[in-house]
C-alpha cells in the first residue's frame, strides 16, 4: 500500500492534532486508517523506544517496508494502491457530479473495493510465509498478552496462514475475481 | 452413537472405511426419514398446495414455467390488488420459483414428465433432506466427536419446529431458505477456519441464493458481522477473518443487489449498515495489524481499542446523520416490532394481525423442540468450554435467535437449527463421556480397563461412579429413552398439528371414520366455473392468494400486504353499514364478495373472528368513520347474538355471515357453534348484495354485488318494495337513509 503509506507519512506533519475524519465510505475510512495510527502513536505513551517524532517513525516504517517486502508483494501493493485510486476517483465523481447511473457507479465502485479486498487477501496468504512472518509473530505476541485463550487462536492463525499454498491462494483469487466481475457486469445495466 | 457397539469390531484402516460407509448410510437414512415424515399430508389428503402464501408461489411458478424467465422477471400482475396491480417480478423473492423451475426443466430434459404441482408439493421435503446433510456438516465443524454431527442431522430432520414450515405442500420461501441458512453458516465457519477466498466466495454465493429466496436473509447479514465483531473485540483478529469476511461482504453484497426486490437496500437500509461498518472496521484493523509488523511496540492493544472507539463513534454519528437526513431508509416496521413487542399493535395493526407475528407462548418452545430445549443451554455451555472461533458463532447465534424466537412465532424457525447443533453437542458429549465409544485408535477393551484416563476426560463431572456399569447403563438408557420419546413426540406433532393443508379440512365422524370437508375448493371452483373471467372478488386479504391461485379471479387485496390503505378500504367496506359499503364496492368494480363463515361447523378461523382486525386496520386510516369501540357491547364484550351492538349488526360482514342462517334451524333455534351464541330469530336483511353461492358446510359464502337499480331507486327502497307485497313489516325500513352512489 504505497499510496496510503506516503499519505500517512505526510499527513500528520502539518497538523499534529488528530485529523477530522469524513467517514462516509470505505475508501475514506481506509485512508484515515493510515492517518490515525501514526497520530495516536505520537500522542501515545513514551514507551516508544528511540524515535520521538512522527516523521522518524514513519520513515523507519517506510524503510523497513521497502527493505523487507519482496518484489512480488510490492507489485500487489502497487495494484492495491491503484485500486484505491480508482475507487477514490469514482467516489469523488459521485460526490461532485451526482450519482445518476447509480447502478453503474455502484458496480464500478464495488468492483474496485472488491478487487482491493481480494488482492489484500491474496497478499496476506502469499506473503505470510515470507515477509509477513514478522507480522504474524508480532500479532501472536500481543495476543498472548491480551487474551487468555489466545493460545488456541494463535495456533489456528499459524495453520491458517501456512496451510494454503501460493498456487491455491492464486486459484482462489481468480475464482473470487471471476464471481466479483460477473456480478458487476450483471449489475452495471 | 449408532455405530458405537461396532467400534470394538472395527479397528484400523478397514474400520475407518466401514465407519465412513456406515456414516453415509446413516445420513441417507436420516434424509429419508426427514423426507418421509413430511409426507403425512400427501398420504392423508392428496398432493395439494397448503395454506395461503404457497398458493401465490405456486401461481408464480406456473407463470415462470409457462412464460419463461425473462417475462417472469418483467411480470406485471393486473389480477391482484385490483385497481392497482402489482409489479410481481420486482417485488418477490424469486429463489423458490426459480429453483422449482430449474428442477422441472432438468426433469423434463431427462424425459421424466412430472407435473409442476408435484414438484412444488415435494420441494420442501426434498430440501429438508438436504438441510439434514448441511446440519451434519455444520455440526462436524463444531465438534470433534463424530456422533454430534449425526445427532444434529437426525434432530434437524425431524424436529417439529422445522417441520412446521416444510411439510409436503407447504411451498413457501422457508422451504429452501432454512437449507440455505444452514449451509451458508457451514460455509462461513469453513471460511473462518481455513481463511481461504474460495470458501468466502462460496459463502457469498449461497448468501446470494439465500437473499433471492427469503427476506430472512437479514439475519445472516447481521449475524456474520456480529460474529466478526465479537471476535475482534476478543482480540482474535487474524488474516483468516479478514480474508473470509471481506470476501464474503464484497461478493455477497453485490450478489444480494442482483435481486430487484432487494436492489439498493444493502447500502440504503439501516438493517444492512452493521455489515458495512464491520467491513470498514476490519480494514482498519487489518491495516493496524500490518503496521504493527514494523513497529516495535507493546502498546498496540491500547492503540487498537482507541481506534475502534473513535471509528465507531464516527460511524455511529454518520449513521444517525444519514438516517435523519433521509439518505438511509429508517428501520422497517417489522424491525421495530422485534425490539418493542407492543410497537406493531399500536402503530401497524397490519403486522400485528398476522398470527405468525405474535409473540411466542412458552409451551410452543417445548412443543416445537421437545427435549432439545433443555439440552440447548448445556450445549451452549459446552461451547464455552473450548471457545474457538466457531463456538463463538454458536453462542452469538443462540443468544440472538432465542431472543427473536421469543418475540415472533415464525422466528422459531431460525432458532431451530442452532438448538439442534447445541443439543447434539451436549448429547454427544454425554454419550461419549459415559459410553466411551469415541472411535479412534484406542479399542474399547483398553479404554474400559484404563480407568486413569476417564477421570481426566470427565474431570469437571463428579467422578464418582462414572466408570461403573450401573451409571453407564442409567445414563445411556435414559438418553435412549429421551431420544425415543423425542421421535414419538415429533411424529405425533407432525401428524396432528402440522400436516393439515388448511385448504381441506378433516374431521372425524362419530364412527371414527374420516370425513373430508372440502368447502374451500368447492367455492373456488364455483367461482372459476360460474363467473366471468374478469369478475373481481373482494375478500379479506387472507384469501387473496387462494382466490388468485384456485379460482383464477382478480382480487382486491391479498396476502402480500404491501398496501395498507387498500386493505383498510376493504376493512372499511366490511365493517360499515351497507349504505356506506355499497359505494366502496362500486368504486372498486367489485362483482363478488367472499366471506368465510364457520358458525355452522364450528370452524374457528372464520371472518367473524378476524373481524376485529379488519375494524382495527380500517380505524387506522379512518378513525372518524370506523370505531372499534362500537363493535363491543357496553360491557366490553364482543357478541354476535341479540345483544350485539347496532354497529355490529349493521356491518356488512355480520350481515353476510348470518344472512339466511336462521332458515337452517327451526323457529329461533339458530346457534353459532364457534362463538356458542344463540342468534336472534330473525336474520339480517341484505339489500345491496344477493347471495350467489354457499358451500356445503356454509364455510364459504359468496355474494354478488347488485347492479344499480333499473328504476333508479336506492337498493333498500327496492328491496322494501319487493318485500312490501309479501310482508308489510319491511316498510319501516324506509327511512331517512340516502344512498350515496357515485
Amino acid at each position: 500500500m504505497p499510496a496510503k503509506r506516503t499519505a500517512a507519512a505526510t499527513g500528520p506533519v502539518p497538523a499534529p492534532s488528530p485529523p477530522t475524519i469524513p467517514s462516509s465510505s470505505t475508501t475514506t475510512t481506509t485512508t484515515t486508517a493510515a492517518a490515525s495510527p501514526s497520530s495516536s502513536l505520537s500522542s501515545g505513551p513514551k514507551t516508544l523506544t528511540t524515535n520521538s517524532s512522527v516523521l522518524d517513525i514513519a520513515h523507519t516504517v517506510w524503510q523497513q517496508y521497502l527493505a523487507t517486502t519482496p518484489q512480488r508483494t510490492l507489485l500487489l501493493d502497487a495494484f492495491m494502491g491503484f485500486l484505491v485510486l480508482v475507487g477514490g476517483v469514482q467516489f469523488l465523481y459521485c460526490v461532485l457530479a451526482g450519482n445518476y447511473p447509480f447502478n453503474a457507479f455502484l458496480s464500478g465502485f464495488s468492483a474496485a473495493v472488491g478487487q482491493f479486498v481480494l488482492t489484500a487477501s491474496l497478499r496476506m496468504q502469499t506473503s505470510s510465509s515470507t515477509s509477513a512472518a514478522t507480522v504474524s509473530s508480532g500479532g501472536k505476541g500481543a495476543k498472548g498478552k491480551a487474551a487468555a485463550a489466545a493460545a488456541a487462536a494463535a495456533l489456528g492463525n499459524e495453520t491458517g496462514g501456512n496451510g494454503i499454498s501460493h498456487e491455491r491462494a492464486f486459484a482462489d483469487y481468480i475464482f473470487g475475481s471471476l464471481i466479483l466481475h460477473f456480478f458487476c457486469i450483471n449489475f452495471i445495466n | 452413537m449408532a455405530d458405537s457397539p461396532l467400534n470394538s469390531l472395527l479397528k484400523g484402516n478397514t474400520g475407518r472405511n466401514t465407519r465412513g460407509l456406515l456414516r453415509i448410510i446413516i445420513l441417507g437414512t436420516i434424509a429419508a426419514a426427514a423426507v418421509s415424515s413430511r409426507l403425512f399430508s400427501v398420504i392423508r389428503f392428496e398432493s395439494i398446495i397448503h395454506e395461503f402464501d404457497p398458493w401465490f408461489n405456486f401461481r408464480a411458478t406456473k407463470y415462470l414455467v409457462q412464460h419463461g424467465f425473462y417475462s417472469f422477471w418483467d411480470w406485471f400482475d393486473d389480477r391482484t390488488w385490483h385497481p392497482l396491480g402489482r409489479v410481481t417480478g420486482g417485488t418477490l423473492y424469486p429463489g423458490l420459483m426459480v429453483t422449482s423451475g430449474v428442477i422441472y426443466h432438468i426433469l423434463r430434459f431427462l424425459t421424466i414428465p412430472v407435473d409442476i404441482r408435484n414438484i412444488c408439493v415435494l420441494l420442501a421435503p426434498g430440501f429438508s433432506g438436504l438441510t439434514a446433510l448441511a446440519m451434519y456438516f455444520l455440526t462436524c465443524e463444531m465438534s470433534t466427536s463424530p456422533s454430534a454431527g449425526l445427532l444434529a442431522a437426525a434432530f434437524m430432520g425431524i424436529v417439529p419446529g422445522y417441520i412446521s414450515r416444510s411439510v409436503a405442500g407447504s411451498y413457501d420461501n422457508e422451504a429452501i431458505a432454512i437449507f440455505l441458512l444452514v449451509f451458508t453458516f457451514f460455509l462461513w465457519i469453513k471460511a473462518v477456519k481455513n481463511g481461504s477466498i474460495m470458501w468466502g466466495a462460496l459463502t457469498a454465493l449461497f448468501y446470494g441464493y439465500m437473499v433471492s429466496a427469503w427476506g430472512g436473509y437479514v439475519f445472516i447479514t447481521n449475524l456474520i458481522p456480529l460474529h466478526v465483531f465479537v471476535l475482534l473485540c476478543m482480540g482474535r483478529y487474524s488474516s483468516r477473518i479478514y480474508i473470509s469476511y471481506t470476501t464474503w461482504y464484497a461478493l455477497g453484497t453485490l450478489a444480494s443487489m442482483q435481486i430487484p426486490f432487494v436492489g439498493f437496500l444493502p447500502i440504503r437500509n439501516s438493517d444492512h449498515m452493521a455489515a458495512l461498518g464491520v467491513f470498514g472496521l476490519l480494514q482498519l484493523v487489518a491495516f493496524a495489524d500490518f503496521v504493527r509488523g514494523f513497529i516495535p511496540g507493546k502498546h498496540f492493544q491500547r492503540l487498537l481499542t482507541t481506534m475502534i472507539i473513535v471509528v465507531f463513534g464516527v460511524a455511529f454519528v454518520g449513521l444517525v446523520v444519514l438516517t435523519v437526513s433521509g439518505v438511509i431508509a429508517p428501520w422497517s416496521g417489522r424491525f421495530y416490532s422485534l425490539w418493542d413487542t407492543g410497537y406493531a399493535k399500536i402503530h401497524i395493526p397490519i403486522i400485528a394481525s398476522v398470527s405468525e407475528h405474535q409473540p411466542t407462548a412458552w409451551p410452543a418452545f417445548f412443543f416445537d423442540l421437545n427435549f432439545l430445549i433443555w439440552l440447548f443451554p448445556a450445549g451452549v455451555y459446552m461451547c464455552f468450554r473450548d471457545l474457538k472461533d466457531e463456538h463463538v458463532f454458536v453462542i452469538i447465534y443462540s443468544v440472538l435467535a432465542s431472543y427473536f424466537a421469543g418475540v415472533m412465532v415464525r422466528l422459531m424457525l431460525t432458532l431451530t437449527p442452532i438448538v439442534c447443533v447445541a443439543a447434539a453437542l451436549a448429547l454427544s458429549t454425554i454419550l461419549d463421556t459415559y459410553v466411551l465409544a469415541s472411535p479412534g485408535p484406542n479399542p474399547k477393551a483398553k479404554a474400559v480397563e484404563d480407568t486413569s484416563s476417564e477421570p481426566l476426560r470427565s474431570a469437571r463431572k463428579p467422578d464418582v461412579g462414572v466408570t461403573s456399569y450401573l451409571s453407564k447403563l442409567v445414563v445411556t438408557s435414559s438418553a435412549i429413552i429421551y431420544l425415543l420419546l423425542f421421535v414419538a413426540h415429533c411424529t405425533w406433532v407432525t401428524s396432528n398439528a402440522y400436516s393439515s393443508p388448511s385448504v381441506v379440512l378433516a374431521s372425524r365422524m362419530p364412527d371414527g371414520s374420516q370425513h373430508i370437508i372440502d368447502d374451500y375448493r368447492e367455492a373456488y371452483y364455483w367461482l372459476r366455473q360460474n363467473t366471468p373471467h374478469n369478475a373481481k372478488v373482494m375478500s379479506w386479504w387472507d384469501y387473496g392468494y387462494q382466490i388468485g391461485g384456485m379460482a383464477d379471479r382478480p382480487t382486491l387485496v391479498d396476502n402480500n400486504t404491501w398496501n395498507n390503505t387498500h386493505i383498510a378500504t376493504v376493512g372499511k367496506a366490511m365493517s360499515s353499514r351497507e349504505e356506506v359499503s355499497y359505494p366502496i364496492l362500486r368504486q372498486h368494480d367489485v362483482d363478488y364478495v367472499l366471506v368465510v363463515f364457520g358458525g355452522l361447523l364450528g370452524y374457528s378461523g372464520d371472518d367473524i373472528n378476524k373481524f376485529l382486525w379488519m375494524v382495527r386496520i380500517a380505524e387506522g386510516i379512518w378513525p372518524d368513520e370506523v370505531k372499534e369501540r362500537d363493535f363491543f357491547t357496553a360491557r366490553g364484550e364482543y357478541r354476535v347474538d341479540d345483544q350485539a351492538t347496532p354497529t355490529m349488526r349493521n356491518s356488512l360482514m355480520y350481515k353476510m355471515s348470518y344472512y339466511n342462517y336462521h332458515t337452517m334451524f327451526q323457529g329461533g333455534q339458530a346457534v353459532d357453534r364457534v362463538r356458542g351464541a344463540k342468534l336472534p330469530a330473525e336474520g339480517p336483511q341484505l339489500s345491496t348484495l344477493e347471495e350467489a353461492f354457499t358451500s356445503e358446510n356454509w364455510i364459504i359464502r359468496i355474494y354478488k354485488v347488485k347492479d344499480l337499480d333499473n328504476l333508479n331507486r336506492d337498493h333498500s327502497n327496492a328491496v322494501a318494495f319487493d318485500r312490501g307485497h309479501k310482508r308489510k313489516r319491511a316498510t319501516k325500513k324506509k327511512g331517512p337513509r340516502v344512498l350515496r352512489t357515485e
